[in-house]
């Protein structure tokens, strides 16, 4: 019984959580009398940070189960699960996942957990509404991979935004505001062009909302390339592509450092997840017609946003825009077509890169976020010799600056490496310029890292710095473990995505045009 | 060809070992060694090199003297489609040679740190890291595959950075360690590449499966008419530059001396460096089909190999002179590489590996006597206070200086030889490599003997120097008053790093010249076959014979003015003026690091800065974002005004909306 519901339970399991944390935590803020004596806060708070634990752990131990039972040798869906919702218009509620979008649900929950542990001591305002904002976000985007009806994912994609738009407009920093509407007008944007195609792809694929419908539904090439660019446009801006990504780097430094983690390592997949799930297969003569302009653009967002990186002042930015530039990788892994074909290696690549991401760019966020903690700044000038007050920090941050760089041996390297190789099937100067990540990717994170860690200590708040406590050291430990983990064994998750993969890849190759 | 073949092989726990030993003493070290303490965390290191020792040579036994072959897998990497790539070992006779002096040199250079460390800040973390990088320098030697290659390439890279900054308080050492990582990377890209490129073409990244496609590619070309080899080889060898610190990519390596000592040792002369000159070995088959990429070799060789060979005259930094000679020695082998005469270059790969390693390690027995001074000019006379460090330290610079019968005269002598061969086999750029080899026997010369004599000779100059002006010391600096021989544990490795130094060029020599100690695993070119192994002298007759050539004499006559310098610094002086600008642009560097640090640098960093405030300020956010809000913003102003919530304003609104309602009703009734 359980097994068939998976995918809903780890859907459902943090939003529950996160309502039952609202419920818990609403007792009155302040008084330590009677709370738990090492954070703090009241009571009730502190019930609400365990309940949240919990209900973390219990959705991850879920999405590792599907992880495990998953068949890599098995095509098409698994853990389905089938029911009418809105009978009337054919919507239904309708779950489950391929090799494709179930690396990502493991990855989001896994991510939850270290962000519940990672605000623990930090956030003192408002804690069960942090909490509770976090465990239903994590439900919403378990969804977003989860969901195989178009209006449930709609759904889904567009709830997503209103907890992260609280993230940054409560718990964010001074410009917050502006950061916030940015993020929320951006993102809405793009995503109300993705309803008008749904709604084109319903009557076109006679009165269907299945997503799967949608990969064998005849469309003549105008119809392709329009439903691309409103596709384009909700994804692209998640991705975030060279030119819309400027909301980013505003809502990085706004956002607080959970909010940071999750907005980097999660939803930013989902836009390359879109183009997976959606663009590819949905429109493959379109994607093949405009895979020039695609792999163009991820190639300025590789260079361009690479060397904007390496002068940013502010940590969060540039980590920001390091992400731009690393997701740069994901388009142009998923645009690579050799003839009709789409390359494998660039796909693969792609959703290595996306996961290695999400686990790099969670820890930088992270790092960050200590080093914030303890100064409260983000400006690499206010910094300078840490590693003398923070040993182990000054570790950890090395790991993840050289993961972060592409360091074989670490995640970030599997990801860049594939889809480089994949880049060299299709053309030398894509390879040529995609390389130049290994250039750029170093100066920025270690140019970095020398100034804010090396060096003698430059100020009286650098001076009075503690190194990591139990709770950061242990997100920071199971960071590590990820990336070292999928730099020398990546193959453990790359295992699980072939034969989704390679679906996709023949999904790809036939043209919708002929009929 | 490397053959294929999987012997049933009872010593593959033995490769596992020799891997593994020192990785799990590196991690117990480097997560516990604040607990265990400094001696049991120094045992430990030394443990697991000692045991990985042991091991290489059991296997050199096995593999010179059995014909021990193994190529196997270890475990699955990753698989793409339907290649998949594993982690795996190859053991032939180049990975036993390689392993022999990896390990060797590790084990002195562990057993010298205890000397040369005691006392200083982050003892465990200096062995953790050493212990890694010997971890890191097997996975490369002992690879079978590209991938592996390339981790074991970026992971000595990143123990170098992870060293050179190991004094993380100095700027300077902060600074290098950075610019060695990038240089690095310049490299690597370029590795990348052509690994792709193999990739591309050939569907498999593993040695022996790439060895046997790349044959029916001989006459493949890549859009543009290049030849796919040629850009194959070349971008590999752009890796090596890197690594190996070729023109124009050595700037790093004088730099990376602000490492401690037994690094410079290990990472900067005797192991890490020698990388590029490896894989390129390693790669022999692929080479041999390229003769335009053997010439690349060749010039980029001989620049290092004189050029930069000058620079090492100038220097007044003890450490930075033995820098300038690997940088020279690292051509050498180069020259010998881009010749064909791959063989040899692994010859003096091993032979440099030991006598640049003594001399590093005599510099730092040096540097500790004198308190942490590098500077020569406030050395001298040392000879008398420190016997072992001077006769050892005099070994090297005689292996070093290519004088009979030590080691490094016999690799020498037999790179002039091929050099020659390839010059009148018609090499392109042969009479390149002829005369930087040639020239630079006597800079060679007086580079190591202006060392010897400005440190061990001559006046104590240490006794009455000022201390006011010391770039690249640390520590107490109160002057040099009682200068003593330094510890056994720095002694005893000089010692056992002098004995090779003097002899292993005797016991190497036929066996490298005919090949037959790398037979079935890197192959020479054609022309250096064909003259060489008729030849096949003894090394009593090669060292007879040698007097009646010309290369002895040169390095004599470099020996001799350096001593006459010596003597007559004011004659040097004067030469110094009357070359004036020459002086002016060897002391820049050849305007090299000017280069990269005033030209390259900046301008990356311009053109980051313009894209970010022209681009993304004010385009994309200034414009196109906020602009659009701000068009947003003018509209609904101007309703905002039309809505001013007075009737009379309404209703003039709305009488001349009626009228322009009417007049257009009329106009579409009556037409």
């Amino acid at each position: 019984m359980m097994m068939h519901n998976l995918i809903s339970l780890t859907v459902w399991t943090p939003i529950i959580a996160g309502i039952l944390v609202l419920l818990v935590g609403s007792g009155k803020n302040g008084g330590s009398s009677n709370g738990c004596s090492s954070t703090g806060c009241s009571f009730s708070e502190c019930l609400a940070r365990y309940v949240a634990l919990i209900g973390s752990i219990i959705s991850f131990i879920f999405s590792a189960i599907i992880f495990f039972k998953f068949d890599p040798a098995v095509s098409g869906i698994q853990f389905e699960e089938y029911h009418p919702w809105i009978e009337n218009l054919h919507i239904n509620y309708h779950m489950g996942v391929d090799g494709i979008a179930m690396p990502f649900l493991l990855l989001n929950n896994f991510i939850t957990v270290l962000v519940i542990l990672a605000g623990w001591r930090v956030i003192k305002y408002k804690v069960a509404l942090y909490n509770s904002m976090f465990l239903i976000m994590t439900g919403f985007m378990s969804g977003v991979f989860g969901a195989l009806d178009a209006i449930l994912f709609y759904v889904f994609f567009e709830a997503m935004l209103i907890p992260m738009y609280l993230i940054i407009g409560v718990w964010g920093s001074s410009n917050r505001v502006y950061a916030a509407i940015k993020f929320f007008l951006y993102t809405l944007l793009g995503s109300l062009l993705m309803l008008v195609a749904l709604i084109y792809l319903y009557y076109a694929s006679n009165n269907s909302f299945e997503i799967f419908a949608y990969y064998h539904t005849p469309l003549k090439m105008v119809a392709q390339i329009l439903i691309f660019i409103a596709f384009f446009f909700s994804f692209a801006v998640k991705v975030p592509m060279w030119p819309v990504h400027t909301w980013l780097p505003d809502a990085h430094p706004e956002a607080p450092t959970g909010g940071s983690i999750v907005l980097a390592a999660i939803t930013l997949k989902i836009g390359g997840y879109g183009f997976l799930r959606f663009i590819l297969p949905i429109v493959p003569d379109a994607s093949r017609y405009l895979s020039g302009v695609m792999v163009t653009l991820s190639l300025i967002a590789i260079v361009y946003i690479g060397l904007v990186a390496i002068v940013q002042k502010d940590m969060k930015k540039l980590v920001a825009y390091s992400s731009i530039s690393h997701m740069g990788f994901v388009t142009l892994g998923c645009f690579l077509f050799v003839g009709p074909l789409l390359n494998m290696w660039g796909l693969e690549g792609a959703i290595v890169q996306m996961i290695s991401h999400g686990f790099v760019a969670a820890a930088m966020f992270m790092c960050i976020g200590v080093m914030y903690d303890r100064v409260h700044s983000r400006n690499i000038v206010d910094y300078g010799g840490v590693v003398t007050k923070m040993p182990i920090f000054a570790a950890f941050f090395m790991l993840f600056a050289m993961a972060n760089s592409g360091l074989p041996g670490t995640s970030g390297f599997v990801g860049e490496f594939m889809v480089i190789m994949g880049a060299m099937q299709t053309n030398f100067v894509y390879a040529f310029l995609a390389g130049l990540a290994l250039i750029l990717g170093a100066a920025f994170s270690l140019w970095m890292y020398k100034r804010v860690i090396f060096g003698e200590i430059t100020n009286s708040h650098v001076a009075e710095m503690k190194d990591v406590n139990g709770f950061e050291f242990v997100v920071l430990t199971l960071l590590a473990i990820s990336v070292i983990w999928m730099g020398v064994y990546p193959d453990i998750f790359v295992a699980k995505m072939q034969v989704g993969v390679r679906d996709l890849i023949i999904q790809v190759s036939n043209s919708k045009l002929g009929g | 060809m490397i053959q294929n073949l999987m012997v049933e092989n009872p010593f593959a726990h033995l490769y596992l070992l020799i891997i593994l030993a020192p990785l799990i003493s590196s991690i117990i070290v480097g997560l516990f060694g604040f607990a265990i303490g400094k001696r049991a965390s120094h045992s430990l290191a030394i443990l697991g090199v000692f045991i990985a020792t042991i091991c290489s040579y059991i296997v050199l036994y096995k593999v010179q003297c059995q014909n021990l072959f193994y190529n196997g897998s270890l475990y699955t990497w990753l698989t793409v489609g339907h290649q998949s790539f594993a982690v795996g070992i190859l053991i032939d006779k180049l990975t036993s040679i390689m392993l022999v002096v990896v390990s060797s040199v590790s084990l002195m250079v562990h057993i010298y740190t205890i000397g040369y460390m005691a006392g200083e800040e982050g003892y465990q973390r200096f062995f953790s890291y050493i212990s890694l990088f010997t971890f890191m320098m097997f996975v490369l030697v002992l690879a079978n595959n590209f991938v592996q290659l390339f981790f074991g390439w970026e992971g000595v890279g990143l123990v170098s950075y992870l060293l050179i900054g190991f004094y993380f308080k100095r700027e300077s050492a902060i600074f290098a360690n950075l610019k060695a990582f990038l240089v690095n990377r310049i490299g690597d890209l370029g590795f990348l590449l052509g690994i792709s490129l193999i990739l591309a073409y050939c569907g498999t990244l593993n040695y022996s499966e790439v060895f046997n496609i790349v044959p029916t590619l001989a006459n493949a070309t890549l859009p543009g008419g290049f030849n796919l080899i040629t850009v194959i080889c070349i971008l590999l060898f752009i890796g090596a530059m890197g690594k190996s610190a070729q023109f124009p990519l050595h700037v790093w390596l004088p730099d990376s001396m602000e490492g401690p000592t037994p690094i410079s040792a290990l990472i900067h002369a005797a192991t890490m460096v020698t990388a590029g000159i490896f894989m390129v070995a390693r790669l022999s088959p692929l080479y041999n089909m390229s003769h335009t990429a053997l010439s690349v070799i060749v010039v980029l060789g001989g620049i290092n190999c004189l050029f930069l060979g000058i620079l090492g005259i100038i220097q007044n930094d003890i450490k930075r002179v033995v820098a300038y000679s690997t940088l020279s020695q690292l051509g050498y082998m180069a020259v010998a590489l881009g010749c064909g005469a791959y063989s040899i270059a692994i010859f003096h790969l091993m032979t440099h590996a030991f006598f640049k390693g003594l001399l590093f390690l005599g510099a730092g027995s040096v540097i500790i006597a004198m308190h942490h001074e590098q500077d020569m000019r406030k050395m001298g006379g040392l000879a008398k206070y420190m016997p072992i460090t001077y006769v050892t330290m005099l070994i090297g610079s005689l292996a070093l200086a290519g004088i009979p019968p030590f080691a490094g005269f016999f690799s020498k002598d037999m790179i002039l030889e091929s050099a020659k061969l390839a010059y009148q086999s018609g090499l392109p750029a042969g009479w390149f490599a002829v005369f930087t080899v040639y020239a630079s026997v006597i800079v060679t010369g007086i580079y190591s003997f202006r060392l010897i004599f400005m440190t061990f000779h001559g006046e104590e100059r240490f006794r009455n120097s000022h201390h006011d002006h010391q770039e690249h010391s640390h520590g107490d600096h109160h002057g040099v008053t009682e200068v003593r021989e330094s510890p056994w544990v720095v002694t005893l490795p000089l010692i056992l790093m002098a004995i090779p130094s003097a002899i292993i060029g005797w016991i190497g020599f036929s066996s490298f010249v005919s090949n037959s100690v790398l037979a079935d695993s890197v192959f020479n070119i054609g022309w250096y076959l064909s003259h060489i192994q008729d030849e096949a002298v003894m090394p009593v007759q090669m060292v007879i014979q040698s007097f009646s050539e010309l290369p002895v004499y040169l390095a004599f006559a470099g020996i001799l003015i350096a001593w006459m310098c010596h003597k007559n610094p004011a004659f040097t002086e004067k030469f110094v003026k009357a070359i004036g600008p020459v002086y002016t642009l060897l002391e820049r560097k050849f305007y090299m690091d000017d280069l990269y640090i005033n030209l390259f640098a900046p301008a990356g960093r311009g053109i980051g800065r313009f894209l970010w405030n022209i681009g993304d300020v004010v385009i994309i956010d200034g414009l196109a974002v906020n602009g659009s809000a701000k068009v947003v913003d003018l509209y609904s102003k101007i309703l905002r005004k039309i809505q001013s919530g007075y009737v009379n304003s309404y209703a003039t609104f709305m009488v001349l909306g009626v009228i322009i309602l009417l007049t257009f009703c009329t106009r579409l009734i009556f037409n």
